[in-house]
């Protein structure tokens, strides 16, 4: 059976144009997704069922003992962080909000190791916000900043930027101006018109000196960021002469130096710019629904990460109550971890401080956080064994269709369960207590 | 030598994302790239690795020479490697400094560690 328009569960790109070959109840074939997607879709070697440790050793068990054993954890604990959340759809994201607010956990996502300190920098600034069609429609100078979309959100220039054809940018990629700021040169860079190169943690001053060129001073150095004084004039003027322009940005200005100020600072730029033309901003975000957990908890909570329940109320302080913060003080004393690799992605002393907590992963696949692992609950493949929402990384909400049956229950159905199980053994202690 | 290292998205590293315990994304997180002068400085060749080192860890990488870097900087995909060197410091706003991290760099004899040995130290204690 072929299956027309699926959207795809890799990047923030949701890419809406996806055919898959469905065969024995497998994808067999997937036409029109980049790499990251197509491998994505056709899938591999599964974690076969749920596990437990045991004298520690994994050793396999039913769902119900792993949900029962998950809610003991979180139970147990005076402080458990319920992390990752960023590769799962909504509907399991808000599971997870109840159950953070029934143990009085921490709910993070991956965004704290990602576009975290762009979700400060909005809040400090504001957002010159647009949807990708918008950019497609309209835009006639790009600013890729920091990121690579080449190797990270591949159909990202065939879709929505730099070289697609819009209602009012016949030309595609000829019509449009597009310039690179990196530290090196990417594939990305093959492609732009302009690639401005800046020494490595100099985001903060190079953008702080085009936002005097761009308001009419032109009082700055002769270099800045290694870069000269007549480069960024030009940029400047580049920036100004643009009819519709947008600013993408990615980790290269989150993960360094300055890192929510580097954020600021380029919204800020962007915002100026608009007192002499159109121009909007967007960060680069990498998993497929990290935008719609932000979304998620900022509907249910208040705050878009971080958010810490422990108080009965809604409590938001990234760098006190972000998943890397709290493991690292070693204040977290259980974790569950679910659509997301801390193991792999966070530093290697946190990831040591997360191996002296009980862990309890859910996840399709084995991956080196499974090592860390109390508890392994595998899950169906949200997007293509589950349907649900995701947000795409410009903020619109789309529908994942379910494109063939899984052994496997669903993320939603297993937060729900260990839920129910959190609440049926509180009963039960409540009722011997009692007693 | 003295280096900046930053880590970041690859297409290999992505597309073996979801099957970390594989020889794809062993091959596609265990690299450090080099500027070409550096890598010659180092007098590296095909097949050579390198230890990257800092106040945070350590890390044994097969070594590349990328035509696109700046001396002095060094590119690692992001993972479990280019983490080995990442402090836990996150500023106040909850994410670690990922890039531009100072390590220091140098020609090695001793093998890349695999996924499950790069571990070992770490789960000693979860399988006690």
């Amino acid at each position: 059976m072929i299956q027309e328009d699926v959207i795809c569960s890799f990047c923030g790109c949701l890419c809406d144009d996806i055919t898959a070959e469905v065969e024995a109840g497998a994808v067999s074939r997937v036409r029109h997704a980049c790499r990251l997607g197509a491998s994505k879709m056709m899938g591999h070697d599964r974690i076969k069922g749920p596990m437990i440790r045991e004298d520690g050793t994994l050793v396999e068990a039913s769902y119900q003992e792993a949900y029962d054993r998950a809610a003991q954890i979180l139970l147990a604990a005076r402080r458990p962080l319920l992390y990752g959340w960023a590769s799962t759809v909504c509907e399991a994201q808000e599971k997870g909000v109840l159950l953070a607010e029934e143990v009085g956990g921490v709910m993070d996502s991956t965004a704290t190791v990602c576009h975290g300190p762009s979700v400060i920098g909005i809040e400090e600034k504001g957002l010159a916000s647009s949807t990708l069609g918008q950019v497609k429609n309209r835009a006639d100078t790009i600013v890729f900043w920091g990121c690579n979309p080449a190797e990270a959100h591949p159909r990202h220039s065939l879709r929505y930027s730099s070289n697609v054809v819009g209602r009012f940018t016949p030309l595609g990629r000829a019509g449009r101006k597009i310039v690179v700021v990196d530290i090196r040169e990417t594939r990305t860079s093959k492609n732009a018109d302009k690639l401005v190169l800046i020494e490595p943690g100099s985001d903060y001053e190079v953008i702080s000196a085009l936002r005097m060129l761009v308001s009419g001073k032109a009082v700055i150095p002769e270099r800045v960021g290694g870069v000269d004084k007549a480069d960024l004039v030009a940029l400047a003027e580049i920036l100004k002469r643009a009819k519709f322009g947008a600013f993408f940005f990615g980790l290269g200005i989150t993960h360094s130096r300055g890192r929510y100020k580097n954020v600021d600072n380029a919204l800020s730029l962007v915002a100026e710019l608009n007192s002499y033309t159109k121009f909007v901003v967007m960060p680069m975000r990498g998993h497929y629904n990290v935008a719609g957990i932000g979304q998620v908890l900022a509907w249910s909570s208040g705050f878009p990460m971080s958010v810490d329940f422990a108080r009965g109320m809604p409590y938001f302080n990234p760098g006190e109550t972000a998943a890397c913060d709290l493991l690292a003080r070693q204040d977290a004393d259980a974790a569950l971890i679910i659509a997301a690799d801390p193991a792999s992605n966070f530093p290697r002393s946190t990831v040591q401080a997360l191996a002296r907590i009980p862990v309890i992963q859910i996840d399709p696949y084995e991956n080196p956080t499974t090592l860390l692992s109390k508890v392994v609950i595998p899950s169906a493949i949200a997007g293509i064994e589950a349907a649900g929402t995701a947000y795409r990384m410009d903020g619109l909400a789309l529908r994942m269709k379910k494109l063939i049956d899984s052994p496997y229950p669903s993320d939603e159905e297993i937060i729900g369960q260990i839920l129910e199980s959190v609440k049926r053994q509180r009963e039960m202690s409540a009722g011997g207590a009692a007693r | 030598m003295k280096a900046i290292m930053i880590s970041g998205r690859t297409l290999a590293q992505g597309v073996a994302c979801e099957n970390k315990m594989s020889a794809d994304f062993l091959a596609a997180t265990s690299v450090c790239s080099l500027s070409q002068g550096d890598y010659q400085q180092l007098g590296l060749l095909e097949g050579k690795n390198v230890l990257l080192k800092n106040g945070f860890g350590q890390a044994v990488l097969s070594a590349r020479s990328d035509p696109g870097l700046p001396a002095g900087v060094v590119f690692i995909p992001m993972g479990p490697w280019a983490n080995a060197l990442v402090g836990s410091d996150t500023g106040g706003c909850g994410t670690p400094q990922f890039k531009g991290v100072e390590v220091e760099v140098e020609a090695t004899e001793a093998p890349v560690l695999g996924v499950r040995d790069l571990f070992r130290d770490i789960t000693k204690g979860v399988e006690a």
